[in-house]
């Protein structure tokens, strides 16, 4: 089960809200609440268009203009006299610079959109070491060097001094990851960072990405759309669908027994390297609504094979409780609510 | 029956460079490759990125005409014409027998043309006439699970999956003898992935396709392929019924693949071990076997003499130097 450990951040209830031009609010994200832990990997997984990614942003407060946080908190150390909410704070202010990158690190999943074309690889890095804490351009120079070093890079010293489009796609993901360590965040959010590179390379980085999580006990919030990547990789598992975490689990429930119709869909439909010749997948019907045509009640209901009429399209699952494994569906409450009453009679 | 063959198909790309623009070297995006596809099979072709698996595919559609090679085709029963060689108008009449089903279904659909427009369109350059196309339109919209009202509707009122769909129409509007599908699944998400990865099993059944599949995502490869051929750096580096390729791989590459995978299942994790280093640039790839600077196996023999793509056995074709001696890990 969760580790109970103090989280390092507390994301509690968040609703965000996008403005469309010509038409009302559209809403990304519908009370979501997740911890990060040090020392740990949540993954969080869903198909385009669940909020993965609008998560990661609100957290960084780097959502797009049109885009504003409605409801929630977003705690930092919480529970400590440090606790800070980062929705209270000024997106521009200098508290959240300090936070963006200096407590809170971002991988993209294209590295170039982390990197300049104009300047060297050395330069950018010194810059995110000198932004945060200045010291020096000669011992700046020696930790990018050191970083360069860590994450894989071969030939740190000449490689400094190399722009990012003459590095190759596996070599710029690992100065993005320097570039996010720079300045020595303890809570790491990775945005599909291998979705952009082959299999072999994606599997270095992996590697990568767990050594350096391992020794430095960052809080590694992954967020992916590949199970596979979550097996291999996570400790806890959010599934996020339409703006919602429809379920949370340690990574060997959400495999092994997992609970939202969703979860179990979206396992079955995976190709398997293992299936007889020509043989189907499990399809979930449908496809993803448009975030503004969201569904009434709870968002699956017309993909969901166990849909109950009259339920599950009037009104919304509770969402999961923070920091316990469960599903948003009435369907596990129910049988949750079945067990536990068997309980009662049995100790009657 | 072979409906292509494919034989010592080669593709350069010159670098030029100075004020004269003279040649200063090649990238070799495919160099001597062979292999057949008989009717009613679906082949592989998987790689990492820039192995040339495209340009081999659009050298078969001959979007590209190849610097050397055969490619061999046959438009009729019984027939065979070697479309390498071919000027564009040779090449007309043929190219109704050979479609393409594109990656991307967002950038491959005209946004101006209605659905039922764009499903036509094969047939009216084809000189088919207005009843007829009405109703093969129907009919195909029928056979690829799009409801007869898409038809009047634009590509934006559609989902990724559907879009597919619709590009699947049009592929098949000719009754094409080859399909040639290049990623066809790897921009969708997953749940939508499997829809159209059945479709297209339902599709290989009822109209009995030969299909080359062009695709990174060897999971995706295991469901729709009878056999798979593996690129490294412009060359096939094995070939192998896709169970025996699975189960048995012959080539360390091969191997490096599967266990570069995650799999989605987290009680086997740290089995895989990722191959150090990078794909070699195809511009100046290494002397002898190209995978020799990754290759855990390797010997001298290995960075000098170039391995041959042989029968190693039960049907399988490897070309590495040690394929005889080394038992290497599949997945089951």
């Amino acid at each position: 089960m969760v580790e109970n450990s103090l989280p390092l951040v507390s994301v509690r209830n968040l609703a965000v809200e996008f403005t469309q031009h010509g038409g009302g609010p559209v809403r990304a994200l519908d009370s979501v609440s997740l911890d990060l832990r040090p020392g740990r990997v949540l993954g969080v997984v869903g198909e385009s268009g669940c909020g993965k990614s609008v998560t990661a942003r609100a957290m960084l407060r780097i959502l797009d203009r049109n885009g504003a946080i409605k409801n929630g908190q977003i705690l930092l150390d919480p529970g400590t006299p440090q606790q800070t909410d980062i929705t209270a704070l000024p997106g521009e202010g200098n508290r959240m610079r300090e936070i963006r990158g200096g407590r809170i690190g971002l991988i993209f999943q294209e590295p170039m959109a982390a990197l300049s074309m104009q300047y060297t690889v050395g330069n950018q890095l010194m810059e995110a070491i000198r932004v945060h804490n200045d010291p020096g351009k000669a011992v700046a120079r020696e930790r990018v060097i050191k970083l360069l070093t860590d994450v894989g890079i071969p030939r740190p010293e000449t490689r400094i001094d190399t722009y990012p489009f003459q590095l190759s796609g596996g070599l710029r993901q690992r100065v993005g990851i320097a570039l996010a360590l720079a300045a020595d965040p303890d809570v790491l959010i990775a945005d599909e960072p291998t979705t952009a590179l082959d299999v072999t390379t994606q599997a270095q980085i992996l590697a990568l990405l767990r050594r350096l999580q391992v020794d430095k006990q960052i809080a590694l919030m992954l967020i992916t759309h590949d199970m596979g990547v979550i097996a291999q990789m996570a400790d806890d598992v959010a599934v996020m669908y339409l703006g919602r975490v429809v379920e949370f689990a340690p990574v060997n429930e959400v495999f092994g027994a997992p609970k939202h119709p969703y979860t179990q869909a979206l396992l079955r439909s995976v190709p398997n390297l293992r299936a007889p010749p020509h043989s189907r997948l499990a399809t979930i019907g449908g496809a993803v609504p448009q975030p503004n045509a969201r569904p009434s009640g709870c968002p699956f209901h017309p993909r969901c094979p166990d849909m109950m009429p009259g339920r599950c399209d009037t009104t919304a699952p509770a969402p999961v409780p923070p920091g316990q494994a469960g599903a948003s569906c009435f369907k596990v409450e129910d049988a949750a609510r079945v067990a536990a009453d068997v309980k009662v009679e049995v100790r009657a | 029956m072979n409906m292509l063959e494919v034989s010592g198909l080669t593709k350069h790309y010159p670098i030029n460079a100075g004020i004269l623009r003279r040649e200063v070297g090649r990238v070799r995006a495919a160099e001597d490759v062979n292999f057949t596809i008989s009717k009613g099979e679906t082949l592989a072709l998987v790689g990492e990125s820039g192995c040339g698996k495209t340009t081999v595919a659009r050298c078969i559609l001959r979007a590209l005409k190849p610097t050397s090679g055969a490619i061999r085709f046959s438009p009729a029963d019984g027939e065979m014409v070697d479309l390498a060689p071919l000027s564009k108008r040779q090449l007309r009449p043929l190219r109704r027998h050979i479609q393409l089903i594109f990656q991307d279904p967002y950038a491959s659909l005209n946004p101006r043309m209605m659905v039922g427009d764009i499903i036509a369109e094969p047939l009216l350059v084809n000189g088919v006439a207005s009843a007829e196309r009405h109703r093969r339109v129907m009919e195909l919209l029928d056979l690829v699970g799009l409801p007869a009202a898409a038809r009047t509707r634009f590509p934006h009122a559609f989902s990724g999956g559907q879009r597919q769909r619709i590009g699947i129409a049009r592929a098949l509007a000719l009754n094409p003898r080859v399909i040639v599908a290049d990623e066809p699944v790897s921009a969708l998400d997953v749940s939508v992935q499997a829809q159209i990865i059945n479709l297209l099993l339902d599709l290989q059944e009822q109209l009995g396709l030969s299909t080359l599949f062009v695709a990174h995502d060897l999971g995706v490869v295991r469901h729709v392929s009878d056999r798979v051929a593996v690129m490294y750096v412009g060359r096939i580096v094995e070939v192998a019924p896709t169970v025996a390729l699975y189960a048995t791989p012959r080539h360390p590459y091969t191997q490096a693949l599967m266990s570069a995978v995650p799999k989605a299942d987290p009680l086997m994790r740290d089995a895989a071990a990722a191959p150090i280093g990078e794909v070699a640039d195809p511009a100046n790839p290494p002397p002898g076997c190209a995978f020799n600077p990754r290759c855990p196996f390797v010997v001298d023999r290995c960075r000098t003499e170039r391995p041959v793509l042989r029968d190693v056995g039960a049907g399988q074709l490897a070309a590495c130097h040690r394929a005889e001696e080394l038992t290497l890990a599949g997945v089951g």
